[in-house]
């Protein structure tokens, strides 16, 4: 990296308008980057021309974003449990932070988590900071957002994780815009950048037709939501070292304005997005009933039934089944498209599955073309064998 | 409520296909030359305002962040029976993340002549967040409550309604001024009419600019935005495999085969 007072972040596109804006000359393009040479004077021309702002003034970027260390994890506490989807947070913490060298901490907010706290002790979480209150029971945005924020502002963490639940997603934009930073939604891989040392934050754009790596630049910490099932939990460590440290919660300090008045629990056993195998049915099956068939191979395989828009919009099945751009992003084992063209809004939500097969009566059909697996025939005639067999053995 | 309720839904004009064509220079958009609708999400929020104002009074106003033809979206809204449209428009606002979008929006609002509920969809199909409605209630400092799926009353400056959460539907209630953000479970969108076609052609577009809200060129657009695009990619695609015909009896045994290597029989 150069002496020069401004910094070239990685992310240049060599469009060359900082060369232009420069009025000392003093900015010249390598291999299509821009390299900023001794004649600079800070004076901020280029920061202000670079249309992707990864030109940045070095005290500027340092002072800020030096304060902040450790990889945060929120511990999502929900019914007496912590989410299985924040200790997937905390195994990838651990990474990023033995990269950064920097401590792995998680917050966790609720009523009675204690032996949530140690959990997270046991899998090799530096620090666990609790937030613990009988008046934290039920979750609400307004408190626990506030209470996020406070953590964020004294421990300064560079990064803070947040999993992509339906929890999550609503209270993590209400802590990014208290911390005046950036969130990127529903990342699927994150890692980080050699260079610069900052996160690179990957996530599906379009429907995932395209992905796109995001970074957090000029604010702290880089917060980011992260799907479930992306990566494998922290495994329990053999000496562990970290600490619980018990913040005190004040909750007349906390905004508190939205009540919870009552709660009923989805009816469904196996919910689309936790399921390992997925029997899916869409408009080929012709009627309501083939609903029963698919429902009949996934207990039979043990795995939950997901749907194609359409089904759901004649009213087949619940939205809640509904699998892809519109519907749910499932990730399991084992994908089986029954009678499912496979156009791109439905693979949005299906295509990272591990293994997909397909059965359809047409050859040409494009779901076929990211299977591992296809079959060409009628659904009513495999699907019924398929289940006798494996009943059989 | 004698005044009736006084909602806001602030739209986006989205492109209609799935693919897009992304500027590599800046990482934003080409929205340009895309047929454009309104996001499908969003016209759940329209319905629902709506259907507020047909039970308790008052007026929708329907407000969209973009481009100068973003103001389609907006008659289209009101074709379907809005009452008012706001345009919010400046070079200097383009290119923005949720944060600087939220902001901008959040300010317009309070531009706008007050308001007691903010319906936003559920996610856009392009930016596909689902976060500038939180933000924007943390930029207004109003409460906010995401996927509703049933408003149940509205009463004495309270809300009380159902939302869905990934383990079950919670039931909340919320003082006014409120945000929240719905999904397609909430009702079923009403197609515009002829009439109001013909009133939305007429109807006075207002439009806000950045010298109404004089907000610091810092805070908006490309340069407000926290969250940068580095570099956009097409995702692995899934490796296609074997394509089996044959006898029923060999089918089921190609399914059965491959379902043991997964290991999951
Ligand atoms: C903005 C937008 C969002 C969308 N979001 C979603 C979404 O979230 N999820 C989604 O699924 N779709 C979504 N769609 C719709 C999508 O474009 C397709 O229309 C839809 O996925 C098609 O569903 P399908 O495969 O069940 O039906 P079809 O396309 O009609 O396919 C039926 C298939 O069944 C086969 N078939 C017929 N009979 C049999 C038989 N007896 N045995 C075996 N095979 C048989 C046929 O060969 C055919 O391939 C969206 C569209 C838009 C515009
Ligand atoms: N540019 C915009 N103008 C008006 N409303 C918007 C805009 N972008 C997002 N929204 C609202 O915020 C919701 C969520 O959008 P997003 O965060 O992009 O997924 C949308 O459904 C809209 O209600």
């Amino acid at each position: 990296m150069s002496e020069a007072p401004v910094q070239v972040m990685d992310g240049c596109i060599g469009c060359g308008l900082c060369v232009d804006s420069c009025p000392f000359d003093a900015i010249e393009m390598v291999d299509e980057v821009a390299v900023i040479t001794e004649a600079c004077r800070a004076c901020g021309e280029c920061v202000d021309a670079c249309p992707s702002g990864v030109i940045v003034m070095k005290e500027a970027a340092e002072a800020v974003l030096t304060d902040y260390k450790g990889v945060m994890v929120y511990a999502e506490h929900r019914n007496g449990r912590v989410h299985p989807v924040s200790y997937e947070l905390l195994g990838k913490a651990q990474e990023l932070a033995a990269q950064l060298m920097e401590p792995v901490y998680a917050v966790i907010v609720g009523s009675g988590v204690g032996a949530g706290a140690e959990e997270l002790v046991s899998r090799g979480a530096d620090k666990v900071f609790v937030y613990d209150d009988p008046a934290l029971k039920d979750f609400r945005d307004d408190p626990y957002s506030d209470l996020l924020t406070q953590c964020c502002n004294e421990e300064k963490p560079s990064i803070f994780l947040v999993g992509a639940t339906s929890i999550g997603r609503s209270m993590g934009p209400r802590v990014a815009a208290q911390l005046k930073t950036g969130l990127t939604a529903d990342c699927t891989s994150l890692s980080i950048d050699d260079e610069t040392g900052f996160l690179w934050q990957t996530r599906p754009a379009y429907g995932g037709n395209i992905m796109a790596t995001i970074y957090t630049p000029m604010s702290r910490p880089q917060m980011a939501t992260v799907r479930y099932k992306m990566f494998p939990e922290a495994k329990k460590v053999d000496n562990p070292k970290g600490v619980i440290i018990n913040k005190t919660v004040n909750m007349n300090m906390v905004k508190d304005r939205v009540k919870v008045l009552g709660f009923e629990e989805a009816k469904e056993q196996v919910s689309i997005t936790d399921a390992d195998i997925i029997v899916s049915g869409g408009l080929g099956m012709g009627e309501s009933t083939g609903f029963e068939l698919m429902q009949k191979l996934a207990t039979a395989l043990g795995g939950a039934v997901g749907a194609s828009r359409p089904t759901v919009d004649e009213g087949w099945i619940d939205y809640r089944h509904q699998v892809g751009l519109s519907g749910r992003t499932v990730r399991p084992q084992v994908y089986l498209a029954c009678g499912i063209s496979g156009a791109v809004q439905h693979q949005a939500g299906m295509k990272t599955s591990d293994v997909i097969i397909a059965v359809n009566k047409d050859p040409e059909a494009p779901i076929f073309r990211i299977s591992n697996l296809g079959v060409v025939g009628d659904l009513y005639e495999v699907v019924p064998r398929l289940i006798e067999k494996i009943k059989e053995q | 409520m004698s005044e009736g309720l006084k909602i806001i839904v602030p739209i986006k004009q989205v492109p209609e296909t799935t693919e897009v064509e992304f500027d590599e220079e800046t990482g934003t958009l080409k929205r340009e030359g895309v047929a454009a609708i309104i996001n499908p999400f969003d016209e759940f929020a329209i319905e629902e305002g709506l259907r507020l104002k047909e039970k308790h009074g008052g007026e929708v106003n329907v407000l969209t962040m973009g481009p100068p033809w973003a103001a389609d979206a907006l008659r289209d809204a009101i074709a379907m029976g809005a009452d008012k449209g706001w345009l919010v428009t400046d070079r200097a606002f383009a290119g923005a993340d949720t944060w600087a979008t939220s902001l901008t929006l959040a300010k317009s609002i309070e531009k706008m002549d007050g308001y007691d509920l903010i319906i936003c969809g559920l996610k856009t199909t392009d930016g596909d967040t689902g976060q500038t409605g939180p933000e924007m209630a943390e930029h207004l400092n109003i409460p906010h409550v995401c996927y509703v799926n049933e408003i149940i009353d509205v009463k004495d400056g309270k809300v009380v309604l159902k939302r869905n959460l990934d383990d079950g539907v919670e039931t909340l209630e919320a003082p006014l001024p409120l945000l929240i953000t719905v999904g397609k479970d909430i009702n079923q969108p009403r197609l515009a009419t002829l009439r109001g076609r013909i009133k939305a052609k007429k109807a006075e577009i207002k439009e806000i600019t950045n010298s109404d809200l004089q907000l610091d060129p810092k805070e908006i657009g490309l340069e407000g935005s926290f969250t940068r695009v580095v570099k956009i990619f097409e995702p692995e695609q899934h490796e296609a495999g074997e394509v089996v015909e044959g006898t029923v009896e060999e089918l089921v045994d190609a399914i059965y085969q491959k379902l043991q290597e997964c290991k999951v029989i």
